[in-house]
């Protein structure tokens, strides 16, 4: 039941691939894996420390205000995750640019707040929002890995093709962020469409 | 910063498409962008707001330096935001019931929508003066507008065009988007 709990996020429910929440951190920071994972890792920070305290404050929060209480909470943990970045690594906390500050609006961390987070106990909140930010940030790689290889013909920074590899530079552009994710979707469609006619059959 | 105020306007509204380079107001713009009728009216409010809250990020930069703290920032401006959102609300359905129930849920939607928040950060962190705040403001609006209407008006034919199952939903707006932003660095040359 509560292995239920953590494992929705990362496939069934996955934030970026089923639910399409989260689109504009998941397709302007995703031109590197390096920047890709930094911003999953500091997403799920906030997802999980908002969480906690949504949960904890969920009987003293009036109904009428949650909305905005969710919000001021999730920006003062965003202000936190900002100072942290700064603090581990300039360079990152530079490629990233505004769009740390951007987590605020994610709609998968309100979205969580509202839905689960609000509603249930601590403990199970916790491996809730934990889940989505596992399963936001492999989403995240994904996108950032193929990017970065086509792209820039790396791979965290180490090459993966030889001297010789033509960058297909459209890939690290922002067109290249709408393709990619479309053709993710798109193999997702396929592999659902798959399993629906292979289910037809055998009930057949 | 001497930049000018024509310059700012293209920018924000061409170059450096809000929706198209800086992925920001994703979700609405795939959300809204059903028929243009809609996406319009939405486009209006979005620039509206953004106006607004240019205006309040302004001072709100200018009293936290004052008082130097930072650090308050993201959540003053996220604050703000959500006020205006609700005060346009307000405002609108005194003098206008009628572009009220238009909008409908979108209105209160605008708040969650990152091309806002983003304005504020940028314009802070690019050191704008008033008037260059405003004028960029306007650039980002019409900019967002112009995307959506865009955007609404392809999928309008799409919707009777005849596309395998697979690629039906998100995954075609997606691939059509990554044309349409190719298409806008075709601007790049305006701005330098």
């Amino acid at each position: 039941m509560d292995t239920n709990t953590f494992i929705k996020g990362l496939w069934k429910d996955n934030p970026v691939f089923v639910q399409v929440l989260g689109m504009c951190p998941t397709l302007a920071v995703t031109n590197s894996a390096t920047n890709a994972m930094a911003m999953g890792l500091a997403t799920a920070f906030v997802l999980i420390m908002s969480s906690t305290l949504v949960s904890l404050l969920r009987n003293f929060i009036p109904k009428q205000v949650r909305i905005a209480t969710f919000i001021l909470i999730i920006a003062t943990f965003v202000t936190v995750a900002e100072y942290l970045i700064q603090a581990i690594s300039i360079d990152i906390h530079k490629a990233l640019g505004a769009f740390i500050a951007l987590i605020v609006v994610n709609c998968v961390i309100l979205g969580r707040a509202e839905a689960f987070a609000s509603k249930n106990s601590v403990g199970k909140s916790i491996l809730d929002a934990a889940g989505m930010g596992v399963g936001f940030t492999f989403a995240l790689l994904c996108l950032g890995a193929v990017r970065e290889i086509l792209g820039s013909g790396t791979f965290f920074e180490y090459q993966v093709f030889g001297h010789g590899y033509e960058p297909w530079v459209l890939m690290i552009l922002p067109g290249g962020g709408f393709f990619t994710l479309g053709a993710w979707l798109l193999l997702f469609n396929y592999m659902k469409e798959r399993k629906a006619a292979k289910m037809q059959e055998i009930s057949a | 910063m001497n930049e000018s105020l024509s310059y700012i306007f293209i920018n924000a509204c061409l170059v450096n498409n809000f929706v198209l380079a800086y992925f920001l107001g994703i979700c609405p713009f795939i959300g809204v962008s059903g028929n243009i009728g809609t996406a319009s009216r939405m486009g209006g409010a979005v620039m509206f707001v953004m106006l607004v809250s240019s205006i309040c990020a302004y001072g709100i930069h200018l009293m936290l330096e004052a008082i130097n703290a930072p650090f308050l920032q993201l959540i003053s401006f996220i604050v703000v935001i959500a006020s205006t959102v609700q005060l346009v609300e307000m405002i609108i359905k005194k003098f206008s019931p009628a572009l009220f129930r238009a909008l409908g849920i979108f209105l209160p939607l605008i708040t969650t929508n990152c091309a806002i928040l983003g304005l504020a950060l940028f314009q802070t962190a690019k050191g704008y003066n008033f008037i260059e705040s405003l004028v960029y403001a306007l650039g980002a609006g019409a900019g967002f507008t112009i995307a959506l209407v865009i955007m609404a008006g392809i999928r309008e034919d799409l919707d009777i065009a005849d596309t395998p199952k697979v690629v039906r939903g998100t995954a075609i707006i997606l691939m059509v988007a990554g044309i349409l932003s190719l298409t806008f660095m075709g601007f790049a040359g305006l701005g330098g």
